[in-house]
């Protein structure tokens, strides 16, 4: 449809996609058609927010994870590991024995990723004291995307650090040149539980480049790893285990662990619908006096992530229980400490115009206008029989040449009813949106 | 392009509707974040004092290349003394509206601050329309 200009980090498996739409329904950007029968994503509205690959019930939505083979690319395979996979496993399945499973599967060190969260959280309160407010946490790559592309006048408010991984990466980085070793020899590999974490490590915002050499799917290592477990596989012990990680860090991807630890008024709001209906909101400049604002695309925040495969209630119950046996401070926050407020900050992020009807004003307009005229004839259900979500979309879809009136189903009717519209026309519309092949079938 | 919307007096659980319409097609015109910010700041306070001060009004807006025309025309009580309407801070709105967090003052100066033109014709009595131009550029 378009041509792309952003990392996406999902992509439909045409062969196996048999266009049943349920993608296009739930795509927060209206980023979705269908098209010959197949589902065809508008590449400059995703957002990588993976609501699609959550919905799809023929999985026709690949992830764009890296090849889990190129870890021995490097001498040094560091993989660090969200808390929310521990949080995966029963709690009968103890850490220790994941941690030596992860080394038998070819890493030779892993480490917290919310390590960084207790030098991270000085410097936010810091940032937040001097900013525009509210300060809108830089967390949630899939809310700072959605922000550029559906909300471009907020892009100022969102808070200028990076998130967690991105400090503990650089870290790691820095911890191996200071022990003298060639930076081709370390490979730093991030296990992820949602998507937009991989578009943010491939194409970062905030004029930032990613130490991390490879993104992890964690769906697919849970399974790797359970199975190691199940069948007992023999551990050796040579993994090196970094696990340094305080209870404030093993929360702060679940609702409200981040917000709790930030100064003033605060709120935290998760799932993509409420966090869309708060910026509304923030947008009309109907909000005063909030502090700061934890937004996260998925509903129980990274507990609920597309890649975590367990319920998101009992992940995130089983991060509370962790979280009770772990200390509020750990050993490396000073070194953290150290360091950190040289590396953690990122530029502006840029908005992403959606460019909806035309990048010059008076065309724009004039297509618009058509548009509005044009709505006025659809019967407003949004049934997406004509491969638009919505009556809306396929109003503006047809001002700019990329779909026809009669793909609306029930105008069509109306003009067979008419008699001016023959069937065979009927059909081939129907078979233009919905492929060639679909209405073949005997039954 | 022109658009129409009733606003009622005292319905302020609505409020807001129109300056939230004329942002959606604002941002699908790729019209300046910013000014698109002015126009709906200046919008909703408007909006809001129809629904705080007058019994019922209607906005209308104007949209071309060059910008925004907003015309807000209501019938109420009118503003007896627009020099002291005009001062930061001055309210006249009753305790129960600014218990709902509306009616702090503020209302007009901040519209003609975030408009390029700014005209109130009222008369006490009977309403007052308030003119909104904001250029795009």
């Amino acid at each position: 449809m378009s041509r792309t200009t952003y990392n996406r980090a999902l992509e439909i498996l045409d062969d196996v996609c048999i266009g049943c739409s349920h993608c296009m329904k739930v795509c927060p950007t209206e980023a979705l058609r269908v098209s010959a029968g197949k589902a065809v994503i508008h590449a400059d509205w995703c957002i990588d927010c993976g609501e699609c690959y959550r919905i799809c019930p023929n999985r026709a939505i690949r992830v764009m994870d890296d090849d889990f083979k190129q870890i021995y690319n490097y001498k040094y395979r560091v993989l660090l590991v969200p808390s929310v996979f521990f949080a995966q496993f029963e709690d009968s399945v103890p850490r220790e024995k994941i941690y030596q499973i992860i080394g038998e599967l070819g890493f030779t060190e892993v480490c917290a990723v919310e390590q960084s969260v207790d030098s991270l959280t000085d410097e936010v309160n810091e940032y937040v004291k001097n900013a525009q407010k509210p300060v809108i946490s830089s967390f949630c790559p899939a809310v700072i995307r959605l922000i550029q592309v559906r909300f471009p006048s907020l892009v100022d408010h969102i808070m200028q650090l990076l998130p967690p991984i991105e400090i503990t990466a650089q870290y790691y980085k820095n911890k191996f040149a200071k022990a003298g070793i060639p930076d081709g020899e370390l490979g730093i590999f991030y296990l992820t539980p949602c998507i937009a974490k991989i578009a943010a490590v491939k194409s970062p915002v905030g004029g930032y480049t990613s130490p991390i050499n490879g993104v992890i799917n964690m769906d697919f290592f849970f399974n790797k790893v359970y199975l190691a477990y199940k069948q007992r596989l023999p551990v050796s012990g040579n993994i090196s285990i970094n696990g340094e990680l305080s209870s404030k860090g093993i929360l702060y991807p679940t609702t409200g662990g981040e917000s709790a630890n930030v100064e003033g008024r605060t709120l935290a709001i998760d799932g993509m619908s409420n966090v869309i209906d708060f910026l509304e909101i923030l947008e009309n400049e109907e909000i005063d006096g909030v502090d700061f604002l934890e937004l996260r695309a998925c509903d129980q925040s990274c507990a609920g992530g597309i890649l975590s495969h367990r319920n998101r209630f009992l992940t995130a119950e089983s991060m509370k229980k962790y979280a009770a046996t772990a200390p509020d401070y750990h050993k490396l926050t000073l070194d953290y400490q150290r360091y950190t407020s040289a590396v953690i900050h990122m530029d502006r992020i840029e908005p992403r115009s959606m460019v909806k009807y035309d990048r010059d004003i008076d065309a724009a307009l004039q297509k618009m206008e058509r548009a509005r005229e044009l709505r006025e004839l659809f019967p407003g259900i949004d049934c997406g029989a004509c491969g638009a979500p919505s009556c809306e979309a396929l109003a503006e879809d047809i001002v700019k040449g990329q779909s026809e009136i009669n793909a609306c189903i029930f105008l069509r009717t109306l003009y067979e009813k008419r008699g001016e519209l023959p069937l065979e026309e009927a059909i081939k519309i129907m078979e233009r949106i919905w492929g060639r092949t679909r209405f073949d079938k005997r039954f | 392009m022109n658009l129409e919307y009733k606003v009622e007096g005292g319905d302020f659980t609505s409020a807001g509707l129109a300056s939230s319409q004329i942002k959606k097609i604002l941002k699908q015109l790729n019209v300046d974040p910013a000014v698109i910010k002015r126009v709906v700041i200046a919008l909703y306070e408007a909006e809001v004092n129809i629904v705080a001060h007058a019994y019922r009004g209607v906005i209308k807006a104007q949209i071309d290349g060059g910008g925004i025309n907003l015309t807000l025309e209501d019938e109420g009580p009118g503003i007896p003394d627009v020099e002291m309407a005009m001062t930061p801070g001055f309210s006249t709105a009753s305790k129960a509206v600014r218990e709902m967090g509306f009616g702090a003052g503020m209302g007009l100066p901040n519209i003609s601050e975030n408009a390029d033109d700014f005209k109130i014709d009222t008369i006490v009595g009977q309403g007052t329309t308030l003119r909104i131009g904001i250029k795009f550029r």
